[in-house]
C-alpha cells in the first residue's frame, strides 16, 4: 500500500554497490521475463516468423545447390542462418523503444527506478537467447534438408564468434534504438536502413574482396564482417579460434567501444526526448 | 518537509522551427503536504498532464525546481522514481499479457518479490472488484474500466509515497468510476498517502480532494479548499457558490465545453 515515506530504501550513500547491482540485475530480468511472456502470447506470429526465416534461408542456400557447388552452398547457408541471427538480435534491441511506444507502455517503463543500461541489458539478453534458439532451429532444418556433413566443423569457433559478434551488435543496436525515440512516426522503419547496410557491408552472401575498395574499407568497421568470417572458417574448414585472432580482436574492440557509446547515445537521446516531450507520443 | 514542492516551474515546447514556443507550464509554484489529496482542475491544454509528467520525471524542467519528499527530481531522479507512481488516463499495458504478467513486470522493475507482489495484487484487485480468476486472461479482453483498475493496482503495488492520478476516471462507466473513487477515498482515509489528482469531474474533485488548484494556460490561477474557492467566487465575483462557478470564473469556460472538446484527445 501507499504511504511509506521515510521508510523507503532511498538513502543515497548507504546503499552498497552490490545491492544496487543486484537490484538492477533483478530489474533486467523483468525485461527477459516480459519478452518471454510476449513471445508466448504471440506464438502464432512466432511460428509465422520461423516459416519466413526458413523459407528465406532455404531460397538463398538453394542457389548453391543450383550451381552444384557444395562449398558455395555451405557458405550461403551460413550467411543465411547467421544473417537470421544478426537480424533477430539487432531488431530486438533496436525495437526496444518502438515496441513499447506501440504498446503505450513507454512512459511507464521510463519512469521506473532503473538505469537505462538495465533495460538494454535485459532486452539484449533475451534477444541473444531467443536468437540462438531460433537460429539453431533454422540451422538444424537446413543441415537436414541438404544432408550436410559437418563432422569437420569446429563448433566452438562458431560459438565464440557468435557471442563476440553479438556483443558488438548490441552497441550498434542501442544506437539504432534511439531512432524510434527521436522520430516517432518513422523511427522504427529507419532501423531497417541500418540493418540493410550491415547486410551489404558484412559480406553475408559474398566475399568482401569482390567489393570496391572504398566499400571494403567500410566493411572493416562492421562487426558482421568478422563474425561471419569466423563462423565460416570454423564450420567450413574446422579452423580453431586460436588461428583466427585477427578476426577476434576487432570484435572485442568494437564491443568494448560500441556498448558504452551505445548506452551514452541512448542516454542523450532520452534527455532530448524528455526535453521535447517525445516520450508521450504514441506512434 | 512537503510531499511535493513545485517552485517557479516553467516548461515550454517548441512546436515548429519558426513558431514561437508554447508555454505549457508558466511559473507554477505549489506545495502539497504529506497525506494531502490535491486536485488539479483545468481546461484541456491548461497544463495538467504536463505538470504530472514533470513530477513523474518524464519531462525536463526549463526553469524552476521540483522536490518530492525533499528529493530534487533532477539531481535525485532515481530516488524520486522509487517513491512515486502514476496512473495515466490511458491504462498503459502490454495488452496481450495478463494482469498477472503485467503486474509481475512492474513488481520486478521496482525490485519487489514476485510472490508477495502477486498476493498483494490479488488483494488490491479483489478490493476493486476484480476476481483472481481474471488475472490470467489477456488484458485486451477486459473492459476499459477493469483495465484502469489494474492500472491503479499496479501503481499502489509499489507503495508510492506520492501517487499521481492523471484523470484516472475519465471514460469509465459510472460503476467503475465509483469503485475507483471509493478506493481513492480509502487510500486517503486509511493510509499515509499523498495524492495529486487531475480530473474533469468537479463532483469527484470536491469529494476526494483536500485542496484544489486550477491551472489555466499553464498558470496556477487559484487554489484552496473547495469551500474556500466557492466562497471566493460568491464574495468577489457575486457568483453562485459552486465549483462549476469557480471553474467558469477562473478559466472563462465551463467544464462541459471542455469535455466536449476533449474527445479522444489527451491534455496538451
Amino acid at each position: 500500500m501507499t504511504g511509506r515515506a521515510g521508510s523507503h530504501p532511498v538513502t543515497n550513500g548507504a546503499t552498497s554497490a552490490m545491492t544496487t547491482l543486484a537490484r538492477e540485475m533483478k530489474a533486467s530480468y523483468a525485461f527477459v521475463e516480459r519478452n518471454f511472456f510476449l513471445t508466448k502470447r504471440y506464438w502464432g506470429w512466432e511460428v509465422g516468423w520461423l516459416i519466413y526465416a526458413l523459407a528465406g534461408a532455404l531460397s538463398i542456400t538453394l542457389i548453391g545447390q543450383d550451381q552444384g557447388d557444395q562449398r558455395l552452398l555451405i557458405s550461403l547457408l551460413i550467411g543465411a542462418v547467421f544473417w537470421n541471427y544478426v537480424s533477430i538480435v539487432f531488431s530486438f534491441i533496436a525495437e526496444t523503444v518502438a515496441w513499447e511506444r506501440w504498446e503505450g507502455t513507454l512512459e511507464y517503463t521510463f519512469m521506473a527506478p532503473i538505469r537505462r543500461y538495465t533495460q538494454l541489458v535485459g532486452s539484449t539478453l533475451y534477444a541473444v537467447i531467443y536468437g540462438l534458439i531460433h537460429t539453431g532451429f533454422v540451422l538444424l532444418v537446413l543441415v537436414l534438408f541438404f544432408g550436410l556433413d559437418l563432422s569437420r566443423a569446429d563448433f566452438l569457433t562458431a560459438a565464440i564468434f557468435t557471442l563476440l559478434g553479438s556483443l558488438s551488435l548490441v552497441g550498434i543496436g542501442m544506437m539504432a534504438a534511439i531512432l524510434p525515440l527521436l522520430y516517432v512516426e518513422r523511427g522504427a522503419q529507419m532501423t531497417f536502413v541500418l540493418q540493410s547496410l550491415l547486410l551489404l557491408f558484412s559480406g553475408v552472401y559474398f566475399r568482401i574482396e569482390i567489393l570496391p575498395h572504398w566499400m571494403q574499407v567500410v566493411s572493416a568497421f562492421s562487426p558482421g564482417t568478422y563474425l561471419l568470417d569466423g563462423v565460416r572458417r570454423g564450420l567450413m574448414d574446422g579452423t580453431p579460434v586460436t588461428s583466427l585472432i585477427h578476426d577476434v580482436w576487432p570484435l572485442l574492440v568494437m564491443a568494448i567501444v560500441l556498448i558504452p557509446v551505445g548506452v551514452w547515445t541512448f542516454g542523450r537521446a532520452e534527455r532530448y526526448a524528455k526535453r521535447t516531450g517525445k516520450l508521450k507520443r504514441v506512434g | 518537509m512537503p510531499a511535493l514542492l513545485v517552485d517557479h516551474v516553467t516548461k515550454r515546447f517548441q512546436t515548429g522551427r519558426k513558431k514561437k514556443p508554447v508555454i505549457a507550464i508558466n511559473d507554477v509554484s505549489l506545495r502539497i503536504e504529506r497525506g494531502e489529496v490535491y486536485g488539479v482542475l483545468g481546461a484541456n491544454g491548461g497544463g495538467k498532464s504536463t505538470l504530472i509528467r514533470l513530477v513523474s520525471t518524464l519531462l525536463t524542467l526549463d526553469t524552476g525546481r521540483v522536490e518530492v519528499f525533499g528529493y530534487d527530481i533532477e539531481r535525485d531522479e532515481m530516488s524520486v522514481k522509487r517513491i512515486i507512481n502514476r496512473v495515466s488516463v490511458d491504462a498503459a499495458f502490454f495488452k496481450k499479457l495478463s494482469p498477472a504478467e503485467n503486474l509481475l513486470y512492474a513488481a520486478r522493475l521496482y525490485g519487489l518479490d514476485a510472490g508477495s507482489a502477486r498476493q498483494e495484487a490479488v488483494r488490491i484487485l479483489s478490493r476493486l472488484g476484480i476476481k483472481e480468476s481474471r488475472l490470467s486472461r489477456p488484458l485486451e479482453q477486459m473492459s476499459r474500466g477493469m483495465q484502469q483498475k489494474v492500472a491503479i493496482a499496479r501503481s499502489i503495488l509499489t507503495s508510492p509515497t506520492l501517487l499521481l492520478l492523471d484523470e484516472p476516471t475519465t471514460g469509465l462507466d459510472p460503476r467503475s468510476k465509483l469503485d475507483v473513487q471509493t478506493f481513492v477515498e480509502e487510500l486517503r482515509d486509511s493510509h499515509d498517502a499523498t495524492i495529486v489528482l487531475t480530473t474533469h469531474d468537479l463532483v469527484e474533485a470536491e469529494r476526494l480532494c483536500d485542496r484544489i488548484g486550477i491551472l489555466n494556460d499553464g498558470r496556477l490561477i487559484v487554489e484552496g479548499t473547495a469551500d474556500e474557492l466557492k466562497e471566493l467566487v460568491a464574495q468577489d465575483h457575486d457568483q453562485e457558490p459552486t465549483l462549476q462557478a469557480v471553474f467558469m470564473t477562473y478559466t472563462g469556460r465551463s467544464l462541459d465545453d471542455d469535455v466536449e472538446e476533449d474527445g479522444a484527445a489527451d491534455d496538451e
